[in-house]
């Protein structure tokens, strides 16, 4: 079983790009790409890439199944990853859940812990934040409408930060649940999770963490955050798209039931009665995206020998350049002033439509995004119909910024 | 007498004159210019139901039957898709609800747009044609009934 040899990457960026082979690319015909919708997805260094095509040339079959080698084989790569992710996030391995992504992982958790709770639903509460991503927001929704629970927002105030102060009146007996992203992807604003979880823990409830924006850069421990459940995609942390992790806390997890029915999530089947699997497989009926699990830990394993200190410190200053930057040029306003380390700045400017400077910078090979980035309720809450969202990675260099400013002021112009 | 462009030779024309272009930035420059001459949006038709839905920015497109041919009228708040809904219009006004139904179905790749815009829903290239296709239909029965 060879996996694929790791590089020791420092932060030297130039150093860095080199691993990623989609940097080098041109787009419309000779404009050199620059890549700043990071928030979207992160692109994939090259020993990730190797990782997945390694699974597929030497490896292939299915896990937890077959006896024979490969299927051996398979099946400890699948659970070593499993391994990885738990390590990553100071967490143990059957308390890893692999899903295909952070929207699954909040369907789980939200149909499984909505059918432990059903009793207490029709009289409690939820409680959410106003810069959910619409995967926090419509799941709840769904499980409102089946339960008639009570769904209860936590404003965002002017500088893109939560309102404590409403949290701790909107967190009360009667909450069962407190779900909350830990990164903005939109606004960039890291919140204070940990006292978020503890204000759960105070009335009982179940906190969960959104943190598909923070597990790029950010050094995550579940136990110091004291969340009972985290979740995060792995093509947002440089691996593969399709795989994701809900991280529940064990003791929660031994209790939930099952989210989708099928293979590999049993113990036995008759037709009279079938009885679940203990742990985490219970929750992943079906042949799961082995090879993403395996390419997100190799990303993961690619992640920890960075100097995530380092990390955190070039994307402070790339943000610093870009808010910065911005705040320079007429007309433009920055959404919130509390993007700190996150490489995620949003903006609008007055008069200028942020489709049309988005598909302006894509004719200079500028890749940004552009809309409400799923998170309706909060550009409505900043009164836009959307933003031009900037969003850094740890590969993103100083030049890129100045290039990305470099053609805003020649697109601007055509467009005001 | 000359004839009046086939959809088909219309739609070839700007496609040829964006190839001829250097760049995107001037493709969009000279489908932005196209927007600007749009002529006014009837305010009263400023309504939801003349919104094409699937795109980012608003997109009103409202058709007018006008001797048995389609006159329409169209506005967004973005420029370029206000340029793009400009250029659709171009190709398709004027014309019988029969003629634009038997219009090439690859107008987009046609205009050199396709690989640059069509797979994109926000830019609602796909959703203007799907909706003047729509509103032919409709107004096809009007006219031959």
């Amino acid at each position: 079983m060879s996996a694929p040899e790791l590089s020791a990457p420092s932060l030297d960026v130039a150093l860095l790009r080199e691993e990623f082979p989609i940097l080098s690319r041109m787009v419309h015909g000779d404009r050199p790409l620059v890549y700043l919708d990071n928030a979207a997805t992160t692109q994939k260094p090259e020993v990730v890439i190797e990782s997945i095509v390694s699974f597929y040339r030497h490896h292939n079959a299915n896990a937890h199944r077959a006896g024979h080698v490969l299927g051996t084989e398979v099946t400890s790569m699948y659970e070593e990853a499993r391994g990885t992710v738990a390590e990553s996030l100071g967490a143990e391995s059957d308390e890893i859940i692999f899903t295909r992504g952070t929207t699954e992982s909040l369907n789980l958790l939200a149909w499984s812990i909505g059918q432990h709770l059903a009793a207490r639903l029709a009289n409690g509460n939820i409680v959410l934040t106003e810069m959910e991503h619409h995967a926090n927001i419509v799941p709840w929704q769904m499980l409102r409408e089946r339960s008639g629970v009570e769904l209860r927002v936590i404003p965002v105030m002017d500088d893109g930060g939560l309102d404590m102060g409403r949290a701790s009146q909107l967190i009360d007996a009667s909450t069962l649940i407190v779900s909350c992203v830990h990164v903005s992807n939109t606004l960039g604003t890291t919140n204070n999770v940990q006292a978020l979880c503890a204000m759960a823990r105070s009335v009982g409830a179940i906190s969960i963490i959104d943190a598909a924006q923070s597990v790029a850069s950010m050094s995550i421990d579940v136990r110091a955050i004291g969340c009972d459940a985290l979740v995060f995609s792995g093509h947002k942390v440089y691996g593969p798209m399709g795989i994701g992790v809900a991280y529940v806390r064990r003791d929660l997890l031994a209790v939930l039931p099952p989210y989708q029915g099928g293979g590999s999530m049993i113990t036995n089947v008759t037709f009279d009665r079938t009885t679940y699997a203990d742990g985490p497989l219970r929750f992943e009926a079906g042949t799961p995206n082995i090879e993403g699990a395996v390419g997100l830990a190799t990303a993961l394993r690619w992640r920890n020998r960075l100097d995530l200190s380092r990390v955190l410190s070039h994307k402070s200053s790339l943000t610093e350049r870009l808010v910065e930057g911005l705040r320079l040029r007429s007309s433009v306003r920055v959404h919130g002033t509390k993007q700190g380390h996150s490489g995620i700045v949003s903006f609008s400017v007055n008069g200028v439509h942020p489709q049309d400077l988005g598909i302006m910078l894509d004719s200079h090979g500028i890749a940004v995004r552009t809309g409400h980035h799923c998170t309706m309720p909060l550009t409505q809450r900043f009164g836009v119909n959307g933003t031009v969202r900037v969003s850094a990675a740890v590969y993103t260099s100083h030049d890129e910024i100045d290039r990305f400013f470099h053609a805003y002021d020649r697109v601007i112009t055509l467009l005001q | 007498m000359t004839t009046n462009p086939t959809i088909a030779e219309a739609t070839d024309e700007i496609g040829a004159m964006l190839e001829a272009l250097p760049d995107w930035e001037e493709r969009f420059g000279a489908i932005m210019a196209m927007g600007r001459e749009l002529g006014p949006y009837p305010e009263e038709r400023r309504t939801d139901d003349f919104i094409i839905k699937g795109c980012q920015s608003r997109v009103w497109l409202y058709p007018e039957l006008v001797g048995g041919r389609i006159h329409f009228h169209a506005d967004s708040d973005a420029l370029i898709v206000k340029g793009l809904v400009a250029v659709v219009i171009r190709i398709m006004q004027d014309r019988t609800p029969q003629e634009i139904l038997a219009a090439p179905k690859d107008i987009s790749e046609r205009l050199g747009l396709a690989q640059h815009l069509s797979q994109n829903r926000s830019s609602g290239l796909a959703s203007m044609l799907k909706q003047i296709r729509l509103y032919a239909v409709a107004l096809s029965m009007r006219t031959s009934s």
